[in-house]
C-alpha cells in the first residue's frame, strides 16, 4: 500500500450555508472514485476536521458525477456573518480536505502528476 | 427546435460585469440572471439602510445597467436581478432616475413581499413558531435583536413580471436559481407541477448563479488540467446555458473569452453549496442530482440532462438576521527570524493585558496570517520556525461597540516595547457589526398573498 494526499488524485470545492461547511470531492476516473468511496469515510473526515467542525459529518456519494458530497456541521463559528475567522465562508476547507492522506492500492494507475508522499 | 439562451450576470455584490458584456455581444443570450445576494449580503445592506433609509439595495445595480443597457437594448436582452435587496422600490427609483436622465426607455418590474420583518408576530400568531431550522431553538432568544427577515420567493412572481412585458425585473430575496428558472418557465410555458422540467431549470440556475465559478473560475484542482491550465482568467467568460423545451441544456460561454467549461468545472459548481444532493430544495421544486448526466462535448460545451424533480415544499425558507454584537480587530506583523515565536509571544502579552485591564470579551480569536489564517487547525506546522513573516491577527467579540473598539488600542505600544521587528500594524478601523443568521420556515399562504409585482416604464 502507498499513501497519497487527496490533492494528488482528486479535486474539491467548498462553501457555506449558515454554520455548515459543504465540500464536493471529485475523482478524475471511476477507479479513483472507488478508492475515494472506500477511504474517505465520515469517520475519517470527522477526524481530519476535528479542529474545525464540532458537529456530525454527512456524506453522499454521487456515482453519476464520480463525486462525494461532504457536509460538516458546526464548522463556521455559527455562520459567516458572525465569525471572527479570516476564512469565514469556509472557502479553504476544500484545500484542507485535499491534504488528507489515504491508502492507495498498488494497482491503481495514478495520474501522471501525482506526488506520492510516502512509499 | 426552440432553445432559450440565458447568461450568468453577477455572482455576488461586487462582482464584475465586463464578462456580461461579452455574453451579450458575442454569446447570443436572450436573458441575463444576476445574483447579487449571498446569504450574508442582506446583513451588509441592512447596515447601509440603518445609515441611510433610501439605501438597502446593492449599489452596483445602477452602474452595471447604465453600462450594459445600450448593448442589451441593441441585442434585445432582458435582465432579472435580485439587486433590490432590502429595498427593491428604492433600487427601481434610482434606476428610473438614471435612465430618465439619459433619455432611455425601459419597462422595469419590481417584485416585493419577501420582507417579513414587520410581520413576525403575525406569522407566529398564525401558527408558525419560527424556530431555528437547524437547532430548533425558539426565536424568543433573538426576537428583540432581529434586523431583517426575508423569505426566499420562487420563480412565479418573476414569471409574472416577464409576462407583463418587463425588460428589467428587480427583486429582493428570491431563490438564486429562480432568476434563471423564471425565463425558462416564461418561454416554454412549463406547468407549475412539471417537476422534472422545473428541476432541469433549477439545475441550470444553480450552474449559472455563481458567475465565473461555473466556467473555470475558483477551479480548485491541482491535477493535470487543474486551475493553472484554465485559459485567460483575466478575460473569463461567464457561463451561458442553451436550454431546450425538455429541460436539456448545453452549458457554454461566449467565444473568444477565457475560462473553461468542461466536465470538471461544471461538476465543481453543480455540487457547490449543496447539502443533500438528492433533495436540493427550492421554492419551486425539489431536485435530485443523483440522476443528472453531464456529457463533455468538447469546445467548452457540456450537455446537462436527466434532472428529476419532486413536488415543491409547502413552506418557504425565511432567513432572518439579528444583531450579534461587535468585532474589534488588530493586526501586527513580524519578520524572520522566529516570526511565529514573536507573534505568539505578542498574543500571550495581549491576552494577559486584557485580563489585567479587566476588558472582558465574549470571545478572543487569534490567527497567524502567513501560517494558519485560512486553514486554521488544519495548517501544516512543518516549516513553522523558518517562516519569512507572520502577522498576528486578533479579533474579539463584544456586545458593546465601544468595548470592541477598545481592543485594537491595546497594540500600538508593542511597536517599540514588544518583541523585535514589529511592522505593519493595522487596527484603527471602526468595530464591525456582527450578525447572526436565523433560518426558519413559513407556510407559503402566509407570504405569497403579500407578493406584489409592479411595472413602471421610464419616459425618455
Amino acid at each position: 500500500m502507498t499513501r497519497v494526499r487527496l490533492v494528488d488524485i482528486a479535486h474539491a470545492r467548498s462553501g457555506d450555508k449558515g454554520d455548515r461547511c459543504d465540500l464536493g470531492l471529485f475523482a478524475p476516473d471511476a477507479a479513483t472514485y472507488a478508492v475515494l468511496k472506500r477511504e474517505v469515510t465520515p469517520e475519517r473526515i470527522a477526524r481530519h476536521f476535528a479542529g474545525m467542525a464540532s458537529g456530525p459529518v454527512a456524506l453522499y456519494p454521487l456515482d453519476n458525477l464520480l463525486a462525494l458530497k461532504i457536509v460538516l456541521n458546526g464548522a463556521l463559528q455559527g455562520g459567516a456573518a458572525r465569525s471572527l475567522r479570516s476564512d469565514n465562508l469556509g472557502k479553504c476547507a476544500a484545500a484542507a480536505l485535499l491534504r488528507m492522506e489515504i491508502e492507495l492500492p498498488p494497482d491503481l494507475v495514478i495520474p501522471a502528476n501525482a506526488g506520492i508522499v510516502r512509499p | 427546435m426552440k432553445t432559450v439562451r440565458i447568461g450568468a450576470g453577477l455572482g455576488f455584490y461586487g462582482d464584475s460585469w465586463r464578462p456580461v458584456a461579452a455574453s451579450i455581444e458575442r454569446g447570443s443570450v436572450q436573458y441575463i440572471g444576476s445574483d447579487h445576494l449571498a446569504e450574508l449580503t442582506l446583513a451588509i445592506l441592512q447596515k447601509d439602510r440603518m445609515k441611510e433609509p433610501a439605501a438597502g439595495y446593492t449599489r452596483d445595480l445602477v452602474p452595471m445597467l447604465t453600462t450594459l443597457w445600450p448593448l442589451a437594448q441593441k441585442h434585445g436582452v432582458k435582465f432579472l436581478l435580485n439587486a433590490g435587496g432590502l429595498n427593491p422600490e428604492g433600487a427601481r427609483d434610482a434606476l428610473v432616475a438614471e435612465f430618465g436622465k439619459r433619455g432611455w426607455k425601459a419597462k422595469i418590474a419590481t417584485v416585493t413581499g419577501d420582507a417579513v420583518i414587520g410581520r413576525i408576530d403575525a406569522l407566529r400568531a398564525a401558527g408558525e413558531p419560527l424556530d431555528h431550522l437547524d437547532t430548533g431553538a425558539s426565536i424568543d432568544g433573538v426576537r428583540e435583536r432581529l434586523l431583517f427577515a426575508n423569505a426566499y420567493l420562487g420563480a412565479q412572481p418573476l414569471v409574472r413580471a416577464l409576462e407583463a412585458g418587463a425588460d428589467i425585473v428587480l427583486s429582493g430575496r428570491v431563490a438564486d436559481a429562480a432568476l434563471f428558472l423564471a425565463p425558462l418557465i416564461h418561454e416554454f410555458g412549463w406547468a407549475a407541477d412539471d417537476w422534472d422540467r422545473l428541476a432541469a431549470g433549477l439545475t441550470v440556475g444553480h450552474l449559472l448563479e455563481c458567475s465565473g465559478q461555473g466556467s473555470g473560475g475558483n477551479f480548485n484542482s491541482y491535477l493535470q488540467n487543474g486551475w493553472e491550465s484554465v485559459p485567460d482568467l483575466g478575460h473569463i467568460g461567464y457561463p451561458i446555458a442553451e436550454v431546450s423545451a425538455d429541460g436539456t441544456a448545453i452549458l457554454t460561454k461566449a467565444p473568444g473569452t477565457g475560462g473553461r467549461v468542461d466536465f470538471d468545472t461544471v461538476r465543481q459548481q453543480l455540487l457547490y453549496e449543496v447539502h443533500n444532493p438528492h433533495a436540493y430544495f427550492s421554492p419551486d421544486v425539489v431536485l435530485d442530482m443523483g440522476t443528472l448526466k453531464l456529457e463533455d462535448l468538447g469546445g467548452d460545451r457540456v450537455r446537462v440532462s436527466g434532472a428529476t424533480g419532486r413536488p415543491r415544499p409547502d413552506k418557504l425558507k425565511v432567513v432572518a438576521g439579528y444583531d450579534d454584537g461587535w468585532a474589534g480587530t488588530a493586526t501586527i506583523g513580524y519578520s524572520w527570524p522566529g516570526a511565529m515565536r514573536k507573534a505568539r509571544v505578542t498574543e500571550a502579552i495581549v491576552r494577559r493585558q486584557l485580563e489585567e485591564l479587566k476588558l472582558a470579551y465574549d470571545e478572543i480569536h487569534a490567527e497567524f496570517l502567513g501560517y494558519d489564517s485560512l486553514l486554521g487547525a488544519l495548517a501544516d506546522n512543518t516549516h513553522i520556525e523558518e517562516l519569512n513573516e507572520v502577522y498576528l491577527k486578533m479579533s474579539v467579540r463584544a456586545k458593546d461597540r465601544r468595548l470592541a473598539e477598545a481592543f485594537p488600542r491595546q497594540f500600538p505600544w508593542l511597536a517599540l516595547s514588544g518583541p523585535p521587528t514589529a511592522s505593519g500594524f493595522s487596527g484603527i478601523e471602526p468595530a464591525r457589526q456582527l450578525l447572526g443568521l436565523w433560518p426558519t420556515l413559513v407556510r407559503r399562504d402566509l407570504v405569497e398573498p403579500e407578493v406584489k409585482v409592479s411595472l413602471q416604464e421610464t419616459a425618455p
